[in-house]
């Protein structure tokens, strides 16, 4: 499954600075659905490259991270199980203080 | 072209304060009275709904002494508006003056009795008015709202320019910061001139320089939990113009409590970030965001850089947000929040979330009440400081730890040492103390061969010393350093002390040429 995943207002720092990744992501277990449940923990093992806790909590994103499905926050499409079809563009962005 | 300001501040001030002292005296001696903090009503009315007669009648009385002396504070605020006008306007040049004072028009909105524009403020307002869908209705409403802009910073120096610009009826500044020279790459409200100053005073200056006729209140102080309502409540519409995180979550709650809606705009880096909170039954910044980020991840433009012009973007967007909230024109950014990137140009609008059921603040069940607001810890709740004076670690014992003015003098001495610096490479890029080594705090652990092969050499020697050499690290304000220090000693480098302060040290107590940043 082609996906496009962007990361802003720092999350970039986790991944070498690269905001845009284009990935293809195929899950092991073969089930129907792929959801963002199956998708933060492939993120975390193929794309973060330090400081994991800065990305995850638990099984979601940390606190002051917004998730976006194709534009839309990712709780108004069922958070975790919010089901990722081709070509989907999911954008993580941690919330700015600064001004 | 803006006029250039007649007098330095100093003359400026004097001038203007003689003016006030002259206009205050002939006001009579009650105009001197402390004012009574607006909190005693406040209390007062909770008493009144318990049928304390005597309590009620003493509310009103206070009230009613509020309400004269306000009446009286937005006199003297025109007249030091009119006067301030005059000292600008002798230095332009056939440009058509205002004639403020016009007394059949209502001094506070520039609108008559019938909501009629006066020709001053027709003439003023005409690109406003010739627009189809902003037109008369949209200029009066905005001569009759008000905006609190908490923070004169980066995102607040242009959203009070174009709030003031625009005919907003009354603007307040809260800030408690005094202007400093790096501020000015972002700061446009601030000049040179007002370097020192308070930011509300300068940008107040600059907001009545633009337009005399808008009544500007200036709130030199921090906001916190024991201000906020208070200051709040005189307002219609609150732009949250502030630098970090519990400011953002303490103006949310305010917010909340007093029905108010929230333009709130952030920028750090390259990028920005812009929504309208409490709207029309939308989200508010709880609901985003219930649980706060871990510190770590709440950086500051003073350590993470900015580009000037990124909060200056979304600071006028706020302006633009709180123009259409106030005027009731357009689709103000509730229920979407829009993303900004310089770097690629991008400005994205994604729909966020609507108002969530369990909210702590604005919730079906929420506990958020005037009394809760006030006994809330913002900064325990957010593990980080409101004001913005830098995090001071103390992590070592005192024999790990040497002043800049100690390294120094052993420096003189001719002492062998290793001076490591832990700063990222491109904060070593901007100044640096002469032979020193840099070596990235991240990257410590892959490069401690480095510091074993300098110490090996015997690092800076000039005079030959039995002993080995010793080992400092210094970073830019004492706190990496520290960390490094401590790492240092784990690995067997024991010797390893800190330079107290860092590079700001250096410059404060050895070297005052030193560059800081
Ligand atoms: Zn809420």
């Amino acid at each position: 499954m082609q996906l496009t995943l962007e990361f802003g207002g720092g999350l970039e720092l986790l991944c070498d600075s690269v905001k845009i990744h284009k990935v293809n992501f195929d899950t092991q277990a073969e089930e129907e659905k792929v959801t963002m449940k199956h998708l933060l923990p492939w993120i975390r093992t193929n794309l973060i490259k330090e400081r994991p806790e800065m990305f995850m909590k638990g099984d979601s994103v940390r606190p002051g991270v917004l998730v976006l499905v194709n534009d839309c926050d990712w709780e108004l499409s069922g958070q975790l199980d919010t089901v990722l079809e081709e070509k989907d563009v999911i954008v993580f962005i941690s919330t700015l203080h600064g001004g | 072209m803006l006029p250039c300001l007649p007098l330095s501040p100093s003359k400026f001030l004097l001038t203007v304060s003689l003016a006030i002292s002259l206009f205050l005296s002939s006001l009579g001696p009650e105009k001197t009275k402390p004012r009574l903090p607006e909190q005693v009503s406040i209390v007062c009315t909770f008493m009144e709904a318990n049928g304390n007669g005597v309590m009620v009648n003493e509310a009103s009385k206070i009230k009613s002494e509020i309400e004269s002396l306000e009446a009286k504070k937005s006199q003297i605020d025109l007249r030091i508006s009119a006067l301030r006008a005059q000292l600008n306007s002798s230095n332009s040049n056939g440009v058509r003056k205002e004639q403020v004072t016009d007394s059949s028009y209502s001094p506070s909105t520039g609108l008559s009795s019938n909501g009629q524009l006066s020709a001053d403020m027709v003439y003023r307002y005409s690109r406003h008015l010739l627009l189809p869908s902003f037109g008369v209705e949209a200029q009066a409403n905005l001569l009759k709202s008000s905006v609190l802009v908490i923070g004169a910073g980066g995102l607040g120096s242009p959203a009070l320019l174009y709030l003031a610009a625009c005919g907003v009826g009354r603007m307040g500044i809260v800030d408690h910061d005094v202007v400093e020279l790096n501020n000015l790459q972002r700061q446009i409200i601030h000049t040179e001139a007002y370097i020192g100053w308070s930011k509300v005073e300068s940008a107040a200056a600059a907001c009545r320089a633009i337009n005399s006729t808008v009544q500007i209140v200036e709130h030199k102080e921090a906001f916190c939990t024991s201000n906020a309502l208070e200051i709040m409540s005189k307002y219609d519409i609150v732009v949250d113009a502030t630098d970090n995180a519990p400011s953002r979550y303490m103006i949310n709650d305010c917010c909340v409590v007093l029905g108010k809606p929230l333009i709130s705009g952030a920028a750090l880096g390259l990028e920005g970030q812009l929504t309208v909170y409490n709207y029309n039954g939308g989200p508010c910044y709880r609901c985003l965001f219930p649980t706060p980020p871990p510190t770590t991840a709440c950086q500051r433009c003073a350590d993470s850089g900015v580009l000037g012009v990124v909060p200056g973007v979304i600071g006028c967007l706020q302006a633009l947000e709180a123009i259409k909230v106030a005027t009731a024109v357009g689709e103000p950014l509730s229920r979407r929040m829009l993303l900004f990137d310089a770097l690629s140009t991008q400005i994205r609008v994604v729909k966020i979330r609507g108002r969530s059921l369990h909210c702590e603040a604005c919730g079906e069940n929420a506990i958020m009440t005037a009394q809760q607001f006030r006994n809330f810890d913002y900064e325990k709740f957010t593990q980080s400081p409101l004001s913005t004076s830098p995090l001071k670690l103390n992590l070592l014992s005192e024999d790990a730890r040497i002043t800049s003015k100690e390294y120094n003098e052993r420096i003189v001495k001719g002492e062998a040492h290793v001076l490591v610096d832990v700063r990222p490479s491109h904060h070593f890029k901007i100044v640096s103390l002469p032979n020193s080594i840099n070596i990235p705090l991240e990257n410590l652990e892959g490069r401690l061969s480095e510091i074993s092969t300098s110490l090996e050499e015997g690092g800076n020697k000039s005079v030959d010393t039995s002993e080995g050499a010793s080992l400092y690290v210094i970073c830019r304000r004492g706190n990496d350093s520290q960390r490094a220090v401590e790492f240092l000693h784990k690995m067997g480098f024991t010797t390893a002390k800190d330079i107290i302060g860092g590079l700001e040290s250096w410059a404060h107590d050895v070297d005052p040429k030193f560059p800081i940043y």
